[in-house]
């Protein structure tokens, strides 16, 4: 997601994607049934796995053993009442809280200094600095992280939240930077010259006028961050020993090997553990697919 | 001036370099030794590790599953997503719900997908259950474990994961074609599919080639599903372990940091090549030095 932006904004040099949607979204008739018929089997496909967790969840084991693809009958909310009065789950929901803020806000920020910078700043280096963090599209957290791992050991971080966020927020810059920096560089040069003649600094011009500005950049970059965050399996894989500290991807495997025989268990705990995500990306659906479309759109 | 670049700039710069860059520079020199993560390395074995990594049999089959992997990401996902991208572009209701469910997939977490598909694929999951309740039971197979079929699996799944992603990356590109041109050749007397050929499709171009690149260096690192699914030996046996699960079965779960370092600088690498191949032969045109002089 982010190379593609990456690589649109710096061809198109966007003004600051709006998500706006223009005169062809709004449809004047129904239009072929064909159509609908494509449009509803492929959501179907998209979506049917996802139910058959959720469902899944409110059967019994012997109803999954003996009609693996039926409905539940009855429907029983012992699993998902089970999951949700376990302190494993709700420990593991508090981490990922923990770190998905974490690692958002510090991804915000760091990224809105050194993207301010390169947007509005004139100095020789940069160019340079933006293709440092460019190139860093080019280097995934997999390939880093068996020095990464050792890295953390180092510093004492092993088997902490900290050691999650930290390599994360790292890793999250490139993305933001460069979602950001077409934003703020959109910011008028009028603006920056009002704001001068009343006498504001280019820092106060940073806090009073450029942050409310980004806003709609801010929020795109940050919910990917979230979701990045919420969904990353591999760093805590390597740094998070005891189940105390355990992400929910980490729980949801690992509950998935203690209850390997409950099935049902499983599905619910598996379906509890994607709901925060789904929720907030259809809170913030818009500003996602809109944000993308806005920033391909230019 | 200068301070202010200094104080903003400084703190993410020395993040990022620190924990992105820095790693990558020590991976390429844990590479050189022989070691098992504790204290200094001081075993120093040259590119013994190199050597091993490249005649390991092993290896080989690995490199194999991720080219098989990354071709087939782009031949079953490309012009599917394009086609559909084409189809969900018309002027139908309900487009903006269509899109969010289309990408509720690319939403869930790799190890949320993974655990469901994994119970759903078991011999006696739900899939199979389906093809029985259906009448297809000659269709039934052990979707998981057939090394013949394991592939094929895996790449379902990731097609079903990532195509969304790439139909929302398609229309966002559609709706960036002026619709003048659309209706400068309906007057013209062009067919619809003349359109698509002639218009659409090229001017979609730049979108494809930039959802190939983005394609190409997710399969060539593609772990979590794989991990989640198959686990470090079923995924061998199975035919389906990657570049990535052999990095970390060799290197952490073996306690080998050096290998594993050395894997890593092997893995970046190919990814590199293919990159800057793909790069200077297919998106050329499009770039033209974005990611070197994206800011002038």
């Amino acid at each position: 997601m982010s190379a593609t932006t990456a690589s649109w904004s710096s061809v198109r040099e966007p003004g600051a994607p709006t998500g706006g949607r223009g005169n062809r979204d709004k449809p004047k008739k129904w239009g072929n049934p064909a159509t609908y018929f494509v449009a509803l089997l492929f959501i179907a496909v998209c979506i049917a796995p996802v139910l058959y967790i959720v469902v899944g969840g409110f059967r019994t084991n012997s109803q999954i053993t003996t009609s693996p693809a039926g409905l539940p009958r009855p429907w029983v909310t012992g699993n998902y009442l089970n999951v949700l009065s376990s302190n494993t789950f709700w420990g593991e929901f508090a981490n990922s809280t923990i770190v998905a803020l974490a690692s958002t806000i510090g991804i915000v920020v760091l990224g809105l200094m050194v993207s301010f910078v390169i947007a509005r700043y004139d100095f020789k280096l940069k160019g340079a600095m933006y293709s440092l963090f460019a190139a860093g599209l080019m280097f995934p957290l997999v390939i880093a992280i068996t020095p990464l791992y050792i890295m953390i050991k180092d510093l004492g971080l092993v088997d902490s939240l900290f050691g999650v966020i930290v390599p994360q927020i790292a890793f999250g810059l490139p993305t933001t930077v460069i979602i950001l920096v077409p934003f703020l560089r959109a910011i008028p040069k009028e603006i920056e010259e009002a704001a001068a003649i009343d006498g504001a600094s280019r820092l106060g011009f940073f806090f009073r006028m450029v942050l409310p500005l980004s806003g709609p950049g801010v929020v795109t970059v940050g919910i990917l961050a979230f979701i990045g965050s919420w969904n990353n399996y591999v760093l805590p894989l390597y740094i998070l020993d005891s189940q105390a500290n355990f992400t929910l991807p980490l729980g949801v495997q690992a509950f998935s090997s203690q209850y390997s025989e409950d099935t049902a268990k499983v599905l619910a705990f598996t379906s509890l553990a994607m709901l925060p995500a789904l929720i907030f990306f259809s809170v913030f659906e818009k500003r996602i697919v809109g944000g993308l479309t806005g920033a391909v759109k230019g | 001036m200068r301070l202010e670049i200094a104080v903003l700039s400084g703190p993410p710069i020395i993040m990022f370099v620190a924990f992105v860059i820095f790693p990558v520079a020590l991976a390429a020199y844990y590479g050189f030794y022989r070691w098992h993560g504790y204290g200094a390395p001081t075993d120093w074995v040259g590119l013994n590790n190199y050597k091993l990594i490249l005649t390991d049999p092993a290896f080989q089959q690995v490199l194999w599953h991720n080219f098989l992997i990354m071709v087939l990401s782009l031949v079953i996902q490309g012009p599917l997503a394009i086609v559909l991208a084409l189809l969900l572009n018309q002027k139908i209701r309900g487009r903006s719900v269509i899109r969010v469910l289309i990408f509720v997939p690319f939403i869930i977490s790799e190890v949320i997908v993974g655990t469901g598909w994994s119970l759903m694929l078991q011999s006696n999951g739900a899939l199979n259950g389906l093809l029985h309740n259906t009448g297809l039971d000659f269709m039934r197979a052990d979707w998981l474990a057939n090394p013949k079929l394991a592939l094929w699996t895996l790449m379902g799944i990731i097609t079903w994961k990532y195509i969304g992603f790439a139909v929302i990356l398609m229309l966002a590109g559609l709706q960036s074609i002026p619709e003048e041109l659309f209706e400068a050749a309906a007057i013209d007397g062009a067919s619809y599919w003349q359109i698509q050929r002639r218009i659409t499709l090229p001017l979609l171009g730049p979108t494809v080639r930039i959802w190939g690149l983005l394609s190409i260096i997710g399969s060539l690192q593609l772990f979590d599903l794989v991990y989640i699914i198959w686990g470090q030996y079923i995924s061998g046996t199975a035919g389906t372990s990657t570049m990535a699960i052999y990095m970390v079965g060799q290197g952490r779960n073996a306690g080998n940091y050096g290998y594993g370092s050395a894997v890593a600088v092997v893995m970046f690498l190919v990814s590199l090549v293919v990159a800057v191949i793909y790069q200077r032969f297919v998106l050329r045109r499009d770039l033209r030095g974005a990611v070197t002089q994206g800011v002038s």
